[in-house]
This record gives C-alpha cells, sequence and structure tokens, in this order.
C-alpha cells in the first residue's frame, strides 16, 4: 500500500514504479537528471562568470546590460535560467535574492537551490528583515548599505555579482573563481577573502 | 491564491539554518522525487504555472508541514490524477493497474539536450507597453481564487518601475489551461517602509516582476 498513511519515502517510490510500469518516465532519464544536477550543473557555473567579471570590463558590461547572453558565452543556459538578470553588488548597494512564493533560483549557474532557500523560514523573513536574515548567515554589512531584496515572481531569475575581495589583484581567473562562493551569488554571503576557509 | 505557498512577511519560523554548498538533498527519494517531476512534466501534459498551482493548492497546515520534495510529490500525484494519467486506487495501490495511454516520453539521451534548451517564456507583444522606467504604479486589491504571482504583502502598494522585461506568458491564465494570453512584464520596486510601515528598514527595497495587469492605473 501507498495511500496517504505511508511514508512520504514509500509514495515516492511507489510514484515512480507506476510511471515507469505505464510507460510515462524512462529509469535512465532519472538516472541523467540526477547526475546532472549532481555532478555537471551548480554554483561553480556561476563562479565563472563572477570571476569573468572581475577580469573583463567588457563582459562586465555585457553581463548586467543582458545576462542571458553573456551567461551563454560561457556555455550556460537553459532550464531555470532562460531569462537572466544580474546584479551587482556595490559598497552603496547589496542585493539579495529570494523566491517568497516558491524556489525560483537560476538554476544554469547556481545548479539546485539549497533547503534553506526553499525555507519557509527564508521565504518569509528576507522580504520583511533582510539584515536580520543576513545575520542569521553571519553576514553584517554597514547601516549605510542599501540592500535590494529580489523576490523571483516571475521567470526572470536573478544572479548577484559579489564585490571582489580586497587582496586579489594579483589572482587569475581560476584562481578568483575558487573565491566565489553560491551564498556570495544569492547576497545572503560575501565572496571569500585569500586564505578564508570554503 | 491566499495559499500557504505565499508567504511572504509572516512570522514564527525560526532562524534561517544555513548549509554547506555540496548538500543538495537530504534522502536518496528526495533525488528520485526531482527526476520523477522534471520527466513527468516533460510529458508536456502541464505547464510550470499549472504545476505552481497545485502546489499552492495543498492545504495550509499539510503544506506548512511538509518537506520541500514532500510537497513536489505531492504536487505531481495531484497532477497526475488531475490530467487522468494515473489514477487514485493506482496511487494507493502502489502499482499500476494497466498500461498507460501513448505519452511523449523523456529519454536518457534528450535528457541534456532538453535541460540546455529550457522553455522560453518570452512572447512578441503587439501592443506597446503601458510602463516605462522611473513610472509610479500601484498594484492591485486583489484576492483570486486562481493562481497568480503578486503576492499578498505586495498589493494594493505603490512602488516605482525599475526595468521593463518584455512580453511573458501570464501565468495566471496559462495555469488554469487558459492560454498563454501574454502580458508585459515590470520590475517593481517598492521601499521597505511602503510595505511594512514604520518599523521596516529605510534604506531597504524589495522588487518584485510584476505583469501589466497587476498594476494601476
Amino acid at each position: 500500500m501507498a495511500g496517504s498513511g505511508t511514508s512520504v519515502e514509500a509514495r515516492a517510490a511507489a510514484l515512480e514504479e507506476i510511471l515507469v510500469e505505464k510507460g510515462y518516465v524512462d529509469p535512465a532519464a532519472l538516472d541523467a537528471i540526477i547526475a546532472t544536477y549532481e555532478h555537471d550543473v551548480g554554483p561553480r557555473n556561476g563562479a565563472r562568470v563572477v570571476a569573468r567579471a572581475w577580469t573583463d570590463p567588457g563582459y562586465r558590461q555585457r553581463l548586467l546590460t543582458d545576462a542571458t547572453p553573456a551567461i551563454a558565452e560561457l556555455g550556460f543556459g537553459g532550464r531555470q535560467g532562460e531569462h537572466m538578470v544580474a546584479v551587482e553588488n556595490t559598497p552603496d548597494e547589496h542585493h539579495v535574492v529570494v523566491c517568497t512564493l516558491c524556489s525560483c533560483y537560476p538554476w544554469p549557474v547556481l545548479g539546485l537551490p539549497p533547503t534553506w532557500y526553499k525555507s519557509a523560514a527564508y521565504r518569509s523573513r528576507v522580504v520583511i528583515d533582510p539584515r536580520g536574515v543576513l545575520a542569521d548567515l553571519g553576514v553584517t554589512l554597514p547601516a549605510s548599505t542599501r540592500i535590494a531584496v529580489h523576490d523571483s515572481t516571475a521567470e526572470v531569475r536573478y544572479l548577484v555579482v559579489p564585490m571582489r575581495p580586497p587582496g586579489t589583484d594579483d589572482l587569475d581567473e581560476d584562481a578568483l573563481a575558487e573565491l566565489v562562493t553560491r551564498d556570495s551569488m544569492i547576497g545572503t554571503g560575501l565572496a571569500r577573502v585569500p586564505g578564508e576557509a570554503s | 491564491m491566499n495559499g500557504a505557498a505565499d508567504l511572504g512577511g509572516m512570522m514564527g519560523f525560526g532562524p534561517v539554518v544555513p548549509e554547506p554548498e555540496g548538500e543538495l538533498f537530504h534522502a536518496e527519494w528526495e533525488r528520485r522525487v526531482l527526476a520523477v517531476t522534471l520527466a513527468a512534466g516533460a510529458m508536456g501534459r502541464w505547464t510550470i504555472d499549472e504545476s505552481r498551482h497545485v502546489r499552492e493548492s495543498i492545504p495550509p497546515a499539510e503544506y506548512l508541514t511538509s518537506s520541500y520534495y514532500a510537497i513536489w510529490l505531492r504536487g505531481l500525484e495531484d497532477l497526475l490524477v488531475a490530467h487522468g494519467l494515473v489514477s487514485r486506487d493506482e496511487l494507493a495501490a502502489g502499482r499500476a493497474a494497466g498500461p498507460g495511454e501513448p505519452a511523449k516520453v523523456l529519454h536518457a539521451g534528450d535528457v541534456a539536450p532538453a535541460l540546455a534548451a529550457g522553455t522560453p517564456y518570452t512572447r512578441e507583444m503587439a501592443t506597446s507597453a503601458r510602463f516605462a522606467a522611473g513610472d509610479r504604479v500601484r498594484t492591485r486589491t486583489m484576492h483570486p481564487r486562481g493562481h497568480t504571482r503578486l503576492p499578498r504583502y505586495a498589493r494594493g502598494h505603490t512602488g516605482t518601475v525599475v526595468a521593463v522585461r518584455g512580453g511573458y506568458v501570464l501565468p495566471d491564465r496559462n495555469a488554469h489551461g487558459a492560454g498563454e494570453q501574454p502580458e508585459w512584464l515590470y520590475t517593481v520596486r517598492f521601499d521597505a517602509r511602503e510595505l511594512w510601515g514604520d518599523d521596516a528598514d529605510p534604506t531597504s527595497t524589495v522588487d518584485i516582476d510584476a505583469w501589466e495587469s497587476y498594476l494601476e492605473p
């Protein structure tokens, strides 16, 4: 039995079996989807985009003007990233992204969203108390920094370009990409400074 | 609709608990639900808007006590039943009672191209945009029983258009099988104090993406 009283795990297994038996899904396709998001598509993609923007002023301009083709230049695009907008953090303005209604997130550059991004705690509070949420996540910004929260209520997906950390003038693009964390591209974190633990 | 998914501004859920970057799933069944949901969606029987609507239609007490992928599982079960592809009896029995109907099946070799292609939601508009960047607009006060992407916290408030995004499929209609009915989409910025009152951080703003019919005048 896999009725409403059974565990979610049993219901998930039963549903998959039913769909395979009925010929609606191909088990090999399921494995390919999981492998894609566990191994191929994740925040290291977005880190490449940010590191390029930090080192190439022309690319930065293209990214901030029309992000979807700029991101496609590096080979990233597709599902849940069809319509990208990049927003750049500065000392004056800090961007934070949320989807209060569900879990919209730029998959091609960040992969699947973390659990906290989808949680009621984050979705409910970051729009009304962004500084409090940032504090939960260990980020304290100067009181003079404006916070711009972006609620992803349509099919536009937002990528935050964090500020380039100080002391990184000598680093190449690969080394810079290592400093770009997932959270810094959501706006709930900052890029790491060289030597800081990941 | 005013469902449990519309969480912005609610209180009492506690702190946000961070998680390491590589941690995407907490059980094997979560991986399977993600994949089954995407593969079943690729049959093309429903839109992303309809799938969001079934999730927001889960009774609030259940929605708020379900994990994320449990919400996806419940949503997928409901979609499959609503479209006549799987019966409640089959779900209860945990096995198929008979063969499926002919369907467009996503095969392993199609996964990479399908994910890379995505589904564009922009549409050419025959009319020109009613608003421009810099315009002051007010969101409508509305409480539709069906799907909408205008969160409750952002209804009936005055903000400024900061970007005109183009023509986009209108979820409010598309979720209910009424066609795409594309409209101009705008990013609208609200001062936090406009939304939340005098206690809000005076330096904060909240942007939403709003379709033209959400906006006045």
